[in-house]
């Protein structure tokens, strides 16, 4: 494969994780929470496409929508009903919650829709190529993958810099009493940042799911790859996740090229050696404990 | 109500007699059992008792010293690859090559404890995350170590067959007394190690690592000393656990491993050994019996297959236990985060100071 085309493949690669990261920091920026459920969330989300798709034939757009709502309801009702009722919680007791909301998505998931792989085809292909600049082959799937991410990003711009929602989750993440105080109800601004985070989840899956199969446990690598792209980016900074999401792309599409047997760690062996380097990600302040 | 008087209280073994008294009654229960179970719980008792072992070890390292690791299957793999490997490649006997194999995994431990140095919360969990998946990865890529194919466990032969001395021990039952009595040297050495120095530095870095680093322990030596520690305790379960199953392959360590170690603990009981015990031994329960056989429990079996039939599918019942465990791990950070070690002290408490 030539240079062009594994960088391509990679950025796109990237860009995907970056968007699937984007859902890991929307919740760790509020609330401090590190969502292990995000993958498992995004791909009960993608089976409710699969089922509308399968069994009811709808179109896929209808289909799609129905399943960002779902998504979204689905990201509300986590926090809801698992993560609000839980007192004073520390970092392992948040860790083992949603590592919890994870083992029960993927088993209810495997208990309705079987183990096995099923057929789900997106409008968008991989085999349609452009070819823009001479050399530099691109795919219709690539394409839509860096246009959706780069119009995640501008949303989320705007949203956490110019509304007054998104003004107040960065005021939430930063003092969640004073928030209080303020007059924000950081409850439901969690619901908000779960919701967001959900359907942006659903949004990588969907995309991710033209590059591997579909079952219920088709989202678990994508995720820690996803969840180590946003710990190199920081966990708190949005372009950050982006780019470490560039970062694994890239690492993993060349040295997968090189040496395809130690394609799945290569990553993962570059994030703990980055992190021996810098504890806290590429982009963010030391992670700072409160004493 | 737990008033201690003298130094020597804080470092006895049995607190009280009635303490003594029920370790007793437990330990002759323990010993008599195989003679009354059948070949199934004997096979499920011995896969408790491996899970003992690591949950108590998992308890140094996550409840006393407040690292946590998602990557505990690792060392597990090590214990078991390298037992059996010693064994069979380098004809070591059974004693030398499990505790080799344990000091192996205790190295490995002291390696992925250094990074563990600068990293805190999330960016740990995820480098020991890393490390679980890195090991399952390299043990299935590599011939010497079987590959994706697995590796089958040598008979347990325990005494030294070099010098003509041999023990095999073939059943469940005789396989039983061994695991039993080295998971019991095990949790008395955990007990022992949290009354010394060592344990007492433990759980002063993990109520406040710098408060620690004031009064002088030295942060690099006790907390890479307790990821050794800990990962010794998981080798030796692994050594234990590849001879329990007779067979394994890279995807019996796999991630959800990990999440079943510290779901043991949590629900145990954090910092507590008689939590990690309850905790491994409901949760192995859990996982490995209760669910497996749900289509023959009367009643609920058969409205659960009803409802597979009727709603969702009936190859995929075997993932209830995946929703019960999600159910039990969210609940008991819900409603008690101390897990059933706090519900017993609670319960303790009422009695002790009834009438108010």
């Amino acid at each position: 494969m030539p240079f062009e085309q594994l960088l391509i493949e990679g950025l796109a690669m990237g860009a995907c994780y970056g968007l699937f990261g984007l859902a890991v920091v929307i919740i760790y920026k509020t609330s401090e929470v590190m969502n292990f459920a995000a993958g498992e969330m995004a791909m009960f989300s993608t089976f409710i496409v699969f089922h509308l798709l399968t069994f009811y034939h709808c179109p896929f757009w209808v289909a799609l929508l129905a399943a960002i709502v779902f998504a979204a309801l689905l990201g509300i009702l986590v926090q809801y009903f698992f993560l609000r009722p839980a007192k004073n919680p520390t970092l392992l007791s948040l860790i083992v919650i949603t590592l919890g909301v994870e083992m029960l998505l993927m088993g209810f998931a495997s208990w309705k829709w079987g183990a096995e792989q099923q057929e789900f085809s997106l409008p968008i292909s991989y085999m349609v190529t452009y070819e823009p600049i001479k050399g530099f082959i691109i795919s219709q799937w690539a394409l839509a993958v860096f246009i959706i991410a780069a119009v995640v990003m501008v949303f989320l711009y705007f949203f956490f810099n110019r509304t007054s929602l998104g003004t107040a989750m960065r005021a939430t993440q930063q003092n969640k009493h004073a928030a209080k105080i303020m007059g924000i109800n950081t409850d439901r601004v969690f619901a908000f940042s779960w919701a967001f985070s959900s359907v942006i989840g659903l949004i990588a899956a969907v995309l991710l799911t033209a590059k591997t199969i579909l079952d219920p446990q088709f989202m678990m690598e994508p995720f820690l790859k996803a969840f180590a792209a946003a710990v190199l980016g920081g966990l708190m900074s949005i372009p950050g996740v982006l780019i470490g999401g560039a970062i694994m792309g890239l690492l993993e599409n060349f040295f997968g090229y090189a040496w395809p047997v130690w394609k799945p760690i290569t990553a993962f062996i570059v994030i703990v050696l980055v992190l021996c380097v810098r504890p806290s990600g590429l982009f963010a302040k030391h992670w700072v404990k409160k004493v | 109500m737990d008033m201690k008087r003298a130094y020597y209280e804080d470092i006895e073994l049995f607190k009280s007699g009635t303490i003594l008294f029920w370790t007793i009654v437990l330990m002759v229960a323990l010993f008599t059992l195989p003679l009354i179970a059948t070949n199934y719980y004997l096979y499920l008792f011995n896969l408790i008792m491996v899970h003992v072992i690591l949950a108590v070890g998992l308890n140094i390292l996550v409840g006393s010293t407040g690292q946590i690791s998602l990557g505990h299957a690792g060392f597990f793999a090590i214990g078991a690859y390298a037992t059996v490997l010693l064994m069979t490649k380098l004809s070591i006997p059974f004693f030398p090559a499990l505790i080799l194999a344990a000091f192996i995994a205790a190295f490995f431990g002291f390696i992925l404890g250094l990074p563990a140095l600068r990293l805190e919360g999330p960016y740990l969990t995820i480098a020991t995350l890393a490390f679980g998946l890195a090991i399952m990865h390299i043990i299935g890529h590599m011939e010497v170590f079987g590959g994706r194919s697995g590796l089958r466990a040598p008979d347990l032969n325990i005494g030294i067959p070099q010098l003509g001395w041999n023990l095999t021990l073939t059943t469940d039952f005789s396989k039983y007394y061994l695991v039993l009595i080295i998971a019991i040297l095990m949790v008395l050495g955990a007990v022992n190690i949290l009354k010394t120095k060592v344990g007492r530095a433990f759980v002063a870095i993990r109520d406040s690592d710098i408060a620690a680093e004031v009064i002088g322990i030295n942060l690099t030596i006790y907390k890479t000393l307790s990821f050794a520690v800990s990962a010794f305790y998981a080798g030796i379960a692994g050594g234990l656990f590849a001879f329990v199953l007779g067979f394994f392959d890279p995807i019996t360590f796999n991630m959800f491993l990990s999440i079943y170690f510290l779901v043991m603990i949590v629900v145990g009981g954090l910092g507590s050994i008689m939590g990690s015990i309850t905790g491994a031994a409901f949760i192995t329960y859990l996982m490995y019996a209760l669910f497996k056989n749900i289509k023959d429990v009367p009643y609920v079996g058969d409205f659960l297959t009803a409802i597979s039939q009727r709603w969702l599918s009936i190859t995929g019942m075997d993932n209830l236990s995946a929703i019960a465990l999600g159910f039990v791990m969210i609940g008991i950070m819900i409603f008690e985060p101390m897990g059933i070690f706090g519900v017993w002290i609670r319960i303790k408490k009422y009695w002790k100071t009834w009438p108010f």
